[in-house]
């Protein structure tokens, strides 16, 4: 026991002992420091890795590989009334003209017998549009550039049996092959031919299934929030809707699938494989992502403002949508964003309420059939023929510009509201 | 107590419970127009407390529960009749911390009287504003600057936009909950200035951790101790003629 009269030992901040003590404190420092850096380069590489595969992969599927094929409708089997070109439904009328077999007949005539098998099953609607754009076209020889077919795309890619892959490079020498940016891609829908696909009505079936997720998480997610939060009293039922809130959160997402299906479709009877249902799907999904990051958001408003608000004599209505909404608003966009990037990249509960069945023209409206863009990433992985590949790729990358821009926007709306103390 | 004051509130027998805890224990004080009524005690003895019974703001707090009865001008301030929003806004309040609303100062300002419907029109409202500042002594520091952020502005001027908003809306009652505690002496002895002006306007309640500002500010002076109230009187005979001994003991230091 030391009294209170004996004096201390001074410390010795010099000492060998205290200096190491010193070296060690610093070392940690450092180590955790590096450790930390480490872990950011690492996953900013894993993530440049992705984007640099996805890139490299994908840009193929926006390009589209053409052949110059020489025609002369004048010298064709084909007869076509220069009358009909006039028409308003001259596109309809050309379909049954024989089109098809002039494109097969010139296909032959300039590239052998294996012509016809170079371009693709829908070439001779380049024709048909390039005859209504220019009647002249019946009476003379033309040029008309054709998309290839995918079995010799992939040839001209480098891959494939030796007889067309040799066909393919003295094709290609000759100059009759050209590459343009593919604008088809993004405006066609899904086909059967990988040269045909396009991602819009994979993109417009998406931008209305979170439509309908928005219109309906946002504000029963808020609302739900808010009453949570300044209202409801606190009980075991309250407790109970808590716990249940935030186990609903961590639910896989295909039993919510499996819930769309048996309450949307089953008893409801609402149509299959349309948006409207989808959206409700991930709606449910999505709504208790929202209810969490809003209570949390709303709680974090200090109360020091409800007491101002109140003081002047604000009736809690007035303090909720006045002061605390406001405030919480960064907050609650934060937490939609999340729930929304996540319901936009929802596969599996879709899958179940049908979204996956092959669809080939957008859809009009939130009850017509439709397919969501990482549905239709998934069902073209699913394709054995080589020019899939490029397309699933180029897919991704609009389902990640997608994503990106919807991020941005939210990080616009949150920057705009935020309020700096 | 003079004669010619008048009773603005009066507390009679008024008795707080948080849960199980009994926080104030009876109190009885009459608030009048003409005195600044200081509230002293140690931490914790219900001062506060006992000052947002006066405007209800305990309301807010689910397992206060209160007993006794209040008035103001002669109406109840529990009866089921009593409307809180008006309550609140015939009697405002200055709270610890500056907590302007993160809007601009104008709209600090007009807040109150927007939601009530007190000003008819830009003009009007405009009109309220510069006087409610010029009233709390901040007009010539933020007129140029209206449109700036009420948070960007110093504490001491944070906490008389904090007064200016709370006279907006023309209360009849100001309660001030230790408006000075989280400022410096020179933002301090503002506020004290102001509410030397504010007084006789309105009936300003102030609680106050510190003897000597409740000695330089107030007319009447109530001590707390434990949820009880000790003594209650004017302040001059609080401070030089003390009558019960623990206000002695805490005025001279003794504890608190």
């Amino acid at each position: 026991m030391n009294s209170p009269t004996q004096t201390r030992t001074p410390t010795d901040w010099k000492s060998a002992e205290m200096q190491r003590r010193i070296k060690r404190r610093y070392g940690a420092e450092t180590r955790f420091k590096l450790l930390g850096l480490s872990a950011v380069v690492l996953s900013a590489g894993f993530l440049a890795f992705l984007l640099f595969t996805m890139a490299s992969n994908g840009f193929g599927g926006f390009v589209r590989t053409s052949i110059a094929v020489p025609v002369n409708l004048a010298t064709s089997t084909a007869m076509i009334d220069p009358a009909t070109l006039k028409a308003a439904d001259a596109q309809t009328q050309l379909n049954n003209a024989g089109l098809d077999a002039v494109m097969a007949d010139a296909a032959t005539k300039a590239y052998g017998d294996t012509g016809p098998s170079l371009i693709a099953e829908t070439g001779w609607t380049e024709l048909r549009d390039a005859l209504i754009a220019d009647p002249a076209l019946l009476t003379k020889p033309a040029i008309i550039t054709v998309p290839v077919s995918s079995d010799f795309a992939t040839a001209l890619a480098g891959e494939g049996e030796p007889a067309q892959l040799a066909l393919a490079k003295q094709i290609k020498a000759s100059g009759k092959i050209s590459s343009s940016f593919d604008s088809h891609f993004l405006s066609a829908s899904d086909a059967t031919d990988s040269t045909q696909v396009g991602i819009w009505g994979a993109f417009k079936g998406s931008l209305l299934t979170m439509f309908v997720t928005i219109i309906l998480a946002f504000p029963i997610g808020v609302l739900s929030a808010v009453y949570l939060e300044e209202y409801a009293p606190r009980n075991r039922w309250t407790d109970l809707i808590e716990v249940s809130i935030n186990n609903l959160a961590a639910v896989p997402s295909i039993i919510f699938g499996l819930l769309g299906l048996a309450v949307f479709l089953n008893v409801m009877g609402m149509p299959r494989s349309a948006p409207l249902v989808g959206g409700l799907t991930l709606a449910l999904m999505t709504m208790p992502v929202i209810v969490i990051a809003g209570r949390n958001a709303i709680k974090s408003v200090p109360p020091s403002i409800r007491d101002a608000a109140l003081g002047v004599g604000a009736s809690e209505v007035q303090v909720v949508f006045h002061h605390v909404i406001p405030l919480a608003l960064p907050g609650i966009l934060t937490g939609t964003i999340i729930g929304m990037a996540r319901a936009l990249g929802e596969t599996a509960p879709l899958l179940m309420i049908g979204m996956r069945a092959f669809i080939a023209t957008p859809p009009s409206g939130i009850s017509e059939p439709a397919s969501v863009l990482p549905v239709q990433i998934f069902l073209w992985s699913d394709e054995v023929s080589q020019g899939f590949v490029e397309k699933t790729s180029a897919a991704i990358i609009v389902l990640l510009i997608f994503l990106l821009a919807m991020n941005g926007i939210a990080i616009y709306l949150r920057n705009r509201f935020e309020t700096r103390w | 107590m003079t004669e010619t004051s008048t009773l603005k509130m009066i507390a009679r027998d008024v008795s707080v419970w948080y849960g199980a805890k009994q926080a104030i224990d009876k109190v009885s004080i009459d608030v009048t127009t003409e005195n600044v009524t200081a509230f002293i005690g140690p931490s914790g003895c219900g001062k506060s407390t006992f000052l947002r019974t006066l405007n209800r703001m305990n309301d807010t707090i689910p397992i206060c529960r209160m007993e006794g009865k209040i008035e103001l001008d002669g109406d109840d301030v529990y009866s089921s009749g009593m409307d809180v929003v008006q309550l609140r806004a015939r009697v405002g309040m200055v709270f610890q911390k500056p907590n302007p609303f993160p809007k601009s100062i104008y709209e600090n300002v007009a807040y109150g009287p927007r939601i009530h419907g007190l000003a008819a029109g830009k003009s009007e409202m405009d009109a309220i504003v510069e006087k409610s500042l010029r009233r709390a002594g901040l007009w010539d520091e933020v007129k140029d600057r209206l449109t700036e952020s009420g948070t960007a502005l110093s504490g001491g001027q944070q906490q008389r936009l904090c007064i200016a908003r709370a006279i907006a809306v023309s209360p009849e009652v100001i309660l001030m909950d230790e408006p000075c505690s989280a400022l410096d002496p020179i933002a301090t002895a503002k506020i004290e200035e102001l509410i030397h002006e504010l007084r006789g306007r309105y009936a300003i309640v102030i609680v106050t951790h510190n003897m000597q500002q409740a000695a330089r500010v107030s007319q009447r002076t109530a001590f707390f101790h434990l949820g009880t109230l000790v003594e209650y009187g004017v302040t001059s005979d609080i401070f030089t003629n003390p009558r019960e001994e623990k206000t002695k003991d805490y005025i001279t230091g003794r504890y608190g």
